[in-house]
């Protein structure tokens, strides 16, 4: 069988803050009442994660489930594991009304990582990025200058941004030139000297 | 003249030389500078030509409402002009250009108009230029153009990048002088997130040139003491360069900040526009002195009476040897006691009060300093330099009781505070008698969500000019904005600032107060716009009492200062004409940004490849790499067709559709929407979007349905699937996707949301790709894994399974009229499957074709393409679809409006197709058909051409097109008049030009 390959194939840019192709991830969105107890037992036995509540992502791109919207959830996992963590979810949802779709190639996920990471962010998205006021475990889906993204911390210095697969390469060099040395703001975190 | 002082000047650094040039002659300053003050210090106190009259001008003031002494600065792509010298930072390399003369700043021949003035007057153009008519286009608008604008426009595409940055606040604290400091530390004190922004690269404001004693030390001593407390409250942001602009809804500000313009060839963006949302809004932006309305007021050397001490002080220049003070007020006395200090002649004060008892004027005549009160300027003598200074007595016509020579004049007319970011947002003035200046109403500030006011001010922006009153003011609005967001301020004694008690001003609107024409006709109110008193007082004559009026008809405050320095002058100008009070006149609007922001800033990071996003299918890098043309599809790129060596691009086109009639041809069809609906009642509601039936279809078959609008006009197409009992596939051209998920949504959200429906927008997770053509099918079996055969997937089925490996879903559906099927596979293998078909094709001839190719074989077939044949005012039944809809449903969107009088009249205009009469003329896009006249005697138009294009497979022209009545005039030959000289004439024919009986995709 052939290899499947992501976007940006790998692309890497190091600036103040790194940006990286975070390679293959999969990605399910599952649809359905969140206040259901039968629809949130589900969830839990089938992925790990309670709901999360409104903006909340619980753990990373690497095995998480963040809230999307008040009846969308997205699950993340391995590539190779989501067409089966789908028929599981599927089959634990059993007769309630739900969605459960693939979408882990409708997407990019991009690694950040650097101590400027919440000025790169916070040049392009309408977000209140002050420690304190965001932090690992929220996520928030908002745009980067032009374009729709969601982003999390995965820590004080890293984040993790998802972004629509067509605009992958338009998403990776805009946040190149945002992390490009020379450019720093210094707002939310003083550069190491 | 103008010149560089021994000592003082505490911003410098005269160990430190920099050199720049002006209008190519190399001149230098020192580090600290502003291009003003070097440009003074080396005794250039021209600067610049005004708009209108071209009358010689200098630097009026020192700070951001400079209104004279405008530059271009840089060269070739980092040329910018009207770039305020007052506000420029010196820097090596710098290179300066005076505006609006010719050939050369000292001797300009547009100094002409000055002399024909008098034919200048307020509203000139609407009075001139009005015949004749023709006049217009060919004489005036052109030289008007050749003439207006002070800078010249750039000629090369900018080489900067800027940004955006969001930053959010508790307290925005915009001005950082006295006020600002302490509103920002009361604030910051409290636990509040505080950004306190400073337009300059100073702190301080203008402690830095007056001295206020504050709690009994020296106002530096405090300054150190309070930056450093700021700087180590965690909670509180300090940035310089960074202006207040704008001031909008719901505590949304922009700020302008200014990274490398004060560096030689400095790395990174160049400006940053700050996006700020801060909870309340703290405007510490001081005050601006006004200038007196005096004959010769605008000769360089005629300087705001603070300005000159501030170049004193900051920069140690002086505008020149001899300054005599003319003012209204107590406070321009300092100007004369900082001269006489720094050891430079002041010869005489001129008060236009009748009393001057303060300490200050106690002080001045200390000094020796000559005091006449009630005393005015009738005018200053000199053209490109101050020479003397006619004395006259302020209440009478301006008789010169005596000249004193002199080569500056220092004006003070009160002072305004700076009320823009506070009115910006809808925040009220009150007229404040006994200050003459309007100030902010606090009762009525710009409120937010709530409902309270969320702009404060704070010291002199708050009409407290005084530093004993500014102090108490600054605090309590740095409480007040933290105890309104919950924190708890400190209640401690407030700072004692004390400075030098000042008796009333005077308000002085003309001078002298009963300026004879002549005087008035050289007084200038807005200096880079050249309007004179005389021209408002024509403006009110003539019946513009408005003050929005007045202001368009003289062009008064309508420079890039927007009339910083004119503004209560001119206003009071009015009042006087029209017999009014200044408040009923009342002000102008004011808007933003402050100053006036680089376009750069506003676009961001958004230009060149980032100017906007583009789409890229999975397959993008091949078409990249194989000749594509590039064509935009929404956001998209597509390949339009892909070149080969030495082809023209129709060339390549009809080969591409050659190969795929006659042999096998892919199509990259990735871009295509692809909307998943799933659930209980999906069948349903797609029977209500979709004109015709979707409940019925069988899972594993497809069926090409259409979408209309409430209305009955078609909006978007495509082929729906049924992947099982509860799911559906709706497929949507590639530019309605997002639109057609959102009405979905909107449908499902707003009216049906009692469906048991979700909708997924899954366009991107597939990678498509359509193989046609005769040897299709075995291509695509040469691959390997499914059953593509005639009865294992026949037309218009679908079939899931694994194609060389690859999981795919085929769709046995054909857009060209071959044997075709669309593969979908997960997007991450879309390279890997049109590589293994590219390879696998290669002894069939396969070659990859494009949307050229994809339209012209739509069109062979009679296919309708959205945006091509439908328009927003096209029905199915206009385009002999009425088969896709159905008659047997309850509703669907659109039906009720279908069945409309107008949608059903039969002579609609309606889709044919068209034959020219000679096969090798090709119709363009568009062509009108015309038959008989119109009403006015010109052609009747009775349809347009919708889609044209030579065929390669008929090997001749064909055309559709929608015309009156059309369905009804086969056989009918069309006339098309494309040009004066030429008619077009065409058959009317049937859409279907190839393979009617559908006999090349069913085998």
């Amino acid at each position: 069988m052939s290899d499947p390959r992501t976007a940006l194939q790998g692309a890497h840019f190091a600036g103040d803050v790194t940006v990286t192709d975070a390679g293959l991830i999969g990605m399910i969105s599952i649809r359905g009442d969140q206040s259901d107890s039968g629809f949130r037992t589900a969830i839990r036995d089938v992925t790990g994660h309670d709901v999360p509540d409104q903006r909340e992502m619980r753990g990373d791109a690497t095995g998480g489930l963040a809230w999307m919207s008040p009846d969308d959830l997205m699950l993340f996992c391995g590539h190779a594991q989501a067409n089966m963590m789908a028929e599981r979810l599927t089959a634990a949802l059993g007769d309630t009304h739900n969605m459960v779709t693939v979408l882990s190639d409708a997407r990019a996920v991009i690694r950040l990582h650097g101590v400027s990471v919440r000025d790169v962010l916070a040049k392009g998205a309408p977000v209140d990025l002050a420690p304190g006021k965001f932090e690992p475990g929220s996520i928030r889906r908002t745009r980067l200058g032009q374009v729709a993204v969601a982003f999390w911390l995965t820590g004080q210095d890293s984040a993790e941004l998802v972004c629509f697969r067509s605009v992958a390469g338009f998403v990776f060099d805009w946040l190149s030139v945002a992390a490009a040395h020379g450019a720093s703001v210094a707002y939310h975190a003083k550069p190491l000297t | 003249m103008s010149t560089r002082i021994k000592s003082g000047g505490r911003l410098i650094d005269r160990t430190r030389k920099v050199s720049f040039t002006f209008n190519g002659s190399r001149l230098s300053g020192f580090s600290g500078d502003t291009l003003a003050s070097a440009l003074l210090g080396n005794g250039q106190t021209l600067m610049g030509r005004s708009f209108k009259y071209h009358r010689p001008r200098g630097v009026v003031g020192a700070g951001s409402e400079e209104p004279n002494a405008l530059m271009g600065l840089g060269q070739g792509p980092t040329f910018e002009p009207n770039q305020r010298a007052t506000t420029a930072e010196l820097h090596d390399g710098l290179q300066a250009e005076s505006q609006n003369h010719w050939p050369s700043l000292s001797i300009d021949v547009g100094v002409v108009n000055a002399a024909l003035s008098r034919f200048f007057p307020a509203g000139f153009y609407y009075k001139t230029f009005m015949a004749p008519r023709a006049a217009w286009k060919h004489v005036f608008e052109p030289v008007i153009r050749k003439a207006a604008g002070l800078g010249k426009a750039p000629t090369e595409a900018d080489a900067d990048r800027y940004e955006h940055f969001y930053a959010y606040a508790d307290v925005l604290v915009i001005g950082a002088g006295m006020a600002g400091l302490q509103a920002a530390l009361e604030a910051g004190r409290a636990g509040a997130r505080v950004l306190l922004v400073e337009q300059t690269p100073h702190l301080g404001g203008r402690l830095l040139s007056d001295e206020v004693e504050i709690d009994e030390e020296t106002s530096d001593a405090w300054l150190s003491r309070t930056i450093a407390e700021l700087q180590d409250l965690p909670n509180v942001e300090i940035r310089t360069r960074l202006m207040g602009a704008g001031v909008y809804d719901h505590g949304y500000v922009t700020g302008y900040e200014r990274l490398t313009d004060h560096l030689h060839g400095g790395e990174g963006p160049r400006h940053r526009l700050w996006r700020i949302r801060a909870d309340r809004i703290v405007t510490a932006t001081g005050a601006m002195e006004r200038p007196l309305a005096f004959a010769g007021n605008d000769v360089p050397g005629v300087m705001l009476a603070a300005a000159l001490r501030d170049y004193v002080a900051l920069y140690g220049v002086t505008a020149g040897d001899r300054t005599v003070v003319v003012t209204n007020n107590d406070d321009a006395y300092r100007t004369a006691i900082a001269l006489k200090r720094a050891g430079l002649e002041v010869p005489v004060i001129l008060d236009t009060r009748d009393a001057a008892i303060g300490p200050l004027p106690r002080q001045a005549r200390d000094l020796g300093i000559r005091v006449e009160l009630g005393k005015g300027i009738a005018t200053v003598k000199g053209g490109k330099k101050v020479e003397a200074v006619e004395i006259c007595s302020q209440a009478g016509e301006g008789t010169v009781l005596e000249t004193i020579p002199c080569d500056a004049v220092a004006m003070s007319g009160g002072w305004s505070p700076v009320v823009h970011l506070w009115s910006h947002c809808g925040g009220k003035l009150v007229w404040d008698t006994d200050q003459s200046h309007f100030r902010p109403d606090p009762d009525r500030p710009p409120t937010g969500h709530d409902g309270a006011g969320f702009v404060l001010t704070a010291g002199a922006a708050s009409g407290a000019l005084h530093a004993a009153d500014t102090m108490p003011d600054a605090v309590a609005a740095g409480r007040r904005a933290a105890r309104e967001l919950g924190f708890t301020p400190s209640d401690t004694a407030v700072p004692t600032a004390n400075a030098e008690a000042e008796e009333p001003l005077q308000p002085v609107w003309m001078m002298p107060a009963g300026a004879s024409y002549k005087l008035r006709s050289k007084a200038f109110l807005d200096f880079q716009n050249d309007v004179k008193v005389s021209d408002v007082q024509l403006a009110a004559r003539e019946g513009f009492e408005s003050v929005e009026h007045a202001k368009r008809y003289t062009t008064l405050g309508m420079a890039t200062d927007q009339g910083k320095l004119s503004n209560i002058n001119g206003l009071a100008v009015l009042a006087d004409s029209l017999g009014t009070t200044i408040p009923q006149v009342g002000t102008t609007t004011f808007r933003p940004p402050y100053t006036p922001i680089s376009m750069g800033s506003i676009a961001g990071a958004a230009r060149g490849p980032l100017f906007k996003p583009l789409r890229k299918s999975p397959m993008d890098d091949w078409h990249d790499a194989n000749g594509a043309v590039w064509e935009p599809v929404a956001d998209w790129r597509r390949p339009y067709t892909y070149l080969r060596d030495g082809e023209a691009q129709h060339e390549a086109v009809h080969r591409e559709i050659r190969n795929t009639r006659g042999n096998v041809g892919v199509l990259d069809a990735s871009t295509l929407g692809k909307i998943l609906v799933q659930g209980p009642d999906a069948g349903k509601f797609l029977d209500l979007i979709y004109t015709n039936m979707m409940s019925s279809l069988k899972p594993g078959r497809c069926r090409y349905g259409l979408m209309c609008t409430e209305n009955g006009f078609l909006f978007d197409d495509g082929v729906v699937v049924r992947l099982a009992e509860d799911k559906f596939l709706c497929h949507t051209t590639s530019g309605g996707s997002e639109r057609v998920h959102a009405w979905m949504e909107e449908w499902l959200q707003t009216e049906w949301w009692d469906l048991d429906v979700y909708t997924a927008n899954v366009t991107e997770q597939y990678a498509q790709i359509a193989v046609v053509g005769p040897k299709a099918r075995q291509l695509l079996e040469s691959l390997g894994g499914m059953d593509l055969s005639r009865e294992g997937l026949s037309f218009m089925g679908m079939a899931e399974g694994d194609l060389a490996g690859i999981p795919a879903r085929v769709f046995r559906i054909s857009f060209s009229g071959e044997l075709s099927y669309e593969i979908a596979v997960p997007a991450c293998y879309g390279r890997a499957l049109w590589d293994l078909l590219m390879q696998h094709g290669a002894p069939l001839g396969v070659m990859p074709y494009g949307t050229e190719a994809l339209h012209v074989m739509r069109a062979e077939k009679g296919f309708i393409m959205i945006g091509d044949e439908t328009d927003g005012t096209v029905t199915p039944h206009d385009l002999a679809l009425g088969w896709a809809v159905s008659k047997k449903k309850q509703d669907f969107i659109g039906k009720r409006a279908l069945e409309r009088p107008d949608l059903t009249r039969p002579d609609r205009k309606q889709l044919v197709g068209l034959a020219t009469q000679d096969p090798a003329t090709v119709l363009p896009d568009g062509a009108h058909a015309v038959a008989g006249t119109n009403e006015y005697g010109g052609p009747k138009t009775i349809g347009h051409v919708t889609s044209s294009y030579y065929s390669p497979t008929l090997d001749r022209s064909i055309a559709m097109a929608l015309i009156e009545g059309g369905a009804n005039r086969m056989g009918e030959v069309l006339e098309f008049p494309v040009d004066s000289q030429t008619v077009i004439r065409a058959t009317i024919v049937d859409p279907v030009f190839y393979d009617k009986a559908g006999e090349r995709q069913d085998v």
